[in-house]
């Protein structure tokens, strides 16, 4: 479980996030919504490290991420997967290469046993036969699973995904985000995924905060979010008439 | 100021948080390979026309009789081994290596394999740039030797050729005289080139922000500071050393 505690972030003197609180569960996909500029992956950078908040603090298992030592950073660090809006697959390695970085560096297990790991885990994304190709000659859809495949090799606690669908058709939009729901599932992990894409939504969102204007304005499943009365949220959700309809507005 | 107390902290980050040695022995030998090895052509090819033409060039000034012609010989050598050498390679290195150091780090930033890194535990800063300064440090006086050679052997095949002077004057003006500190003073010259290339380049690399655009200002910048940083210490080491 990931727990955040009045997290307050600003850009000199551009408030991005306004005391955010909130709980991440373990086993469920948890998603983080709200539109362009509110300040979800700002959020997401502040939970992993990549930025320090103002103030507030990220607990890990209880464990006080924000105020710990370089040490106990890194190591909580090593229990994260993470996969990013655009893959960041390192250029200069092939998909085998990539997906066996963690292991590589992280660990000390023997070279069948890091190849034997990066194949089950290509296996579990659906991909075979790409060992041996370049991120450039790969497609977009390619490069999430791939990017999922190293998230996930080195058995993280805790899997963070940003727009894992941005740039992909709808039909590969939802393969990526059925396979963030079932490794959530079947490894048992707490997972946070960054979008604003109300297919996601709708398909993973077990439990949901809502983000606008840098503050925390609905928290739920997606269950909940049709019977909200939080206008920013029916505003965001219920953009299209099909949405509307389901609203029976 | 604020700029260079950042990269004073940007090259205390380096030697924190380090992977294990043979992670950085790995990295450090393919380094070699992208900042030396694929240098080498270049800078042999750009010595030698250096030596050529200094030749031609100091034996066009050189119009008195009463002046020997191994001076011309003499000339170039002093003229390589203490300036061109370490210093125009220099500036070509930064131009080459810097740029792609920049270029490779920024587009890494951007494309957020950078953040990868850190996500996973790892100090990226070390990890990607320590092992660029270790290999610079490694090749670059090689590759001074290497454009100080041919720089000499291009001297010696335009002159002999051209008939400016004999190839006998040219091995005696080489060697008369030739006081051994030089080569030292281009090598520790070479170490301090190697280190603020590689080290500014990286430097510019990895903070970049934004887009396509900025990578390619962090590129030029990088070159553009690492080449004023160069002349700079040359003229300090040279008041400092001779």
């Amino acid at each position: 479980m990931i727990k955040i505690k009045n997290i307050s972030k600003s850009f000199k003197e551009k408030v991005v996030l306004n005391s955010i609180s909130g709980e991440f569960d373990k086993g469920k996909t948890n998603l983080i919504i709200g539109s362009s500029g509110t300040g979800k992956s700002v959020l997401l950078k502040c939970i992993v490290g990549l930025l320090q908040p103002d103030r507030g603090n990220v607990f890990y298992d209880l464990r006080n991420f924000t105020d710990a030592d370089k040490e106990m950073k890194t190591e909580i660090r090593r229990e994260i997967g993470m996969l990013f809006q655009g893959g960041a697959l390192f250029d200069s390695k092939n998909v085998e290469q990539n997906v066996m970085f963690p292991l590589d560096i992280l660990t000390k297990m023997p070279d069948s046993e890091k190849i034997d790991r990066v194949n089950f885990c290509l296996k579990r994304v659906g991909l075979e036969n790409v060992n041996k190709k370049m991120p450039s000659e790969i497609s977009g859809g390619m490069k999430k699973r791939v990017g999922i495949a190293r998230a996930i090799v080195n058995n993280p606690n805790y899997l963070f995904c940003d727009e894992p669908n941005s740039g992909l058709d709808p039909q590969t939009a939802i393969v990526i985000d059925e396979l963030i729901q079932e490794i959530t599932k079947e490894f048992d992990i707490t997972t946070v995924v960054v979008t604003h894409d109300m297919n996601s939504v709708m398909g993973i969102g077990e439990k949901v905060m809502f983000l606008y204007k840098g503050d925390k304005l609905w928290e739920g499943s997606k269950e909940d979010i049709v019977n909200s009365n939080v206008k920013e949220l029916d505003d965001f959700v219920f953009t299209n008439k099909l949405m509307r309809g389901l609203k029976g507005k | 100021m604020k700029e260079f107390g950042k990269y004073v902290m940007f090259l205390g980050s380096l030697f924190v948080r380090r992977e294990s040695f043979g992670t950085y022995y790995k990295l450090t030998l393919e380094e070699c390979m992208q900042v030396g090895i694929k240098s080498v052509s270049l800078v042999a090819f750009v010595a030698f026309f250096m030596g050529a033409v200094t030749t031609v060039q100091t034996a066009y000034n050189l119009v008195s009789p009463f002046v020997p012609r191994f001076i011309i010989s003499q000339v170039v050598r002093e003229m390589t081994i203490l300036e061109l050498a370490p210093t125009i390679i220099g500036v070509i290195y930064a131009g080459k290596v810097g740029s792609s150091i920049a270029g490779g780090l920024g587009t890494m930033r951007i494309t957020e394999q950078i953040d990868a890194l850190e996500v996973m535990g790892i100090n990226s800063s070390s990890y990607l740039v320590l092992p660029k300064i270790l290999a610079s440090l490694l090749m670059y006086p090689l590759l001074v030797i290497i454009a100080g050679i041919s720089s000499l052997v291009g001297g010696y095949l335009v002159g002999t050729l051209t008939g400016v002077i004999t190839p006998n004057d040219y091995i005696y003006g080489i060697r008369i005289n030739f006081n051994e500190y030089t080569i030292t003073f281009a090598l520790i010259k070479s170490y301090f080139f190697a280190f603020l290339i590689s080290s500014i380049s990286s430097f510019k690399g990895y903070y970049t922000h934004g887009g396509a655009l900025e990578v390619g200002i962090a590129s030029t910048a990088a070159v553009t500071a690492s080449v004023i940083a160069v002349l700079l210490s040359n003229y300090f080491l040279a008041q400092l050393l001779l």
